[in-house]
């Protein structure tokens, strides 16, 4: 199981930021490991940020995304109290979803 | 987007399409999410991701603002930030020139989103990186930024 992905929104009255951070390796496959193997390919293919259950952010990734990406976003209209989910999908078919109660 | 492609990804009509999901021919997902552009996202060289990400037009725009380091001392963390001005966009796409797959990042935003990101990109090396941004009339805009880097991202 992927870690935890953490996620933090901030309201600022009318505008909300929102910092995403995925834990994942995110290998371009072009790695070696100590033994001089090439590190097979994993990446975060797609993501989505989801206010409320409804879109906000869909975003597609390559692997020349950095380890544990951080992501910030702004949005309009989010108050304390709703709810912001981050799901993501790997290319290795791993996935991960998480979900945080605006403070 | 396509209503009825909605309802497939949410699974409503799921029992209705089981027996396509077991051949392969759906893909079920937990959110909606549109499909990764593998054409564009591997594309070897700038041009052809750009054209296959639809922007080969692109006009150049001031009212893209890319934030960056001029210098970048690790290729294998290097933040950027991109704030669009033009009225609708709908999406921003990162490109570094000179990666061995130039297309890093394409964020589409919805509802409240605010035309801005912020992201973190491996360069392999000094180059020029390119955020597009498609606007609601369909049009797609540039901007460009030069980042050296002292140390390339892609060998780990």
């Amino acid at each position: 199981m992927a870690d935890a992905i953490k996620i933090r929104a901030q309201v600022q009255g009318e505008i909300t930021d929102i910092r995403i951070l995925m834990q994942h390796p995110m290998e371009t496959g072009q790695r070696k490991d100590e033994k001089g193997d090439a590190v097979p390919v994993n990446f975060i293919q797609t993501f989505s940020v989801l206010h409320n259950g409804k879109l906000l952010i869909d975003g597609q990734l390559n692997t020349s995304i950095s380890k544990n990406p951080l992501f910030a976003f702004k949005a309009r209209g989010i108050k304390a109290g709703d709810k912001l989910t981050v799901a993501w999908n790997d290319s290795a078919g791993d996935k991960r979803q998480d979900e945080i109660s605006v403070p | 987007m396509n209503e009825l492609r909605r309802k497939l990804l949410q699974g409503s009509t799921a029992a209705l399409f089981a027996p396509w999901i077991g051949a392969g021919l759906l893909v079920p997902r937990r959110v909606i999410a549109a499909e990764w552009n593998r054409a564009a996202f591997t594309a070897r060289n700038v041009n052809e991701a750009l054209k296959a990400w639809g922007a080969a037009n692109a006009a150049e725009s001031r009212d893209i603002v890319i934030n960056a380091p001029e210098i970048a001392e690790n290729g294998a963390k290097v933040e950027i930030d991109i704030t669009s001005q033009i009225p609708a966009s709908r999406s921003i796409a990162i490109f570094v020139d000179r990666n061995p797959m130039p297309l890093c990042a394409a964020i589409t935003f919805s509802g409240g989103a605010l035309p801005y990101c912020r992201a973190q990109l491996k360069l392999a090396e000094s180059t020029r990186i390119r955020a597009v941004v498609k606007a609601g009339d369909g049009k797609t805009y540039v901007a460009f930024r030069e980042i050296k880097v002292t140390l390339g991202g892609c060998g780990g």
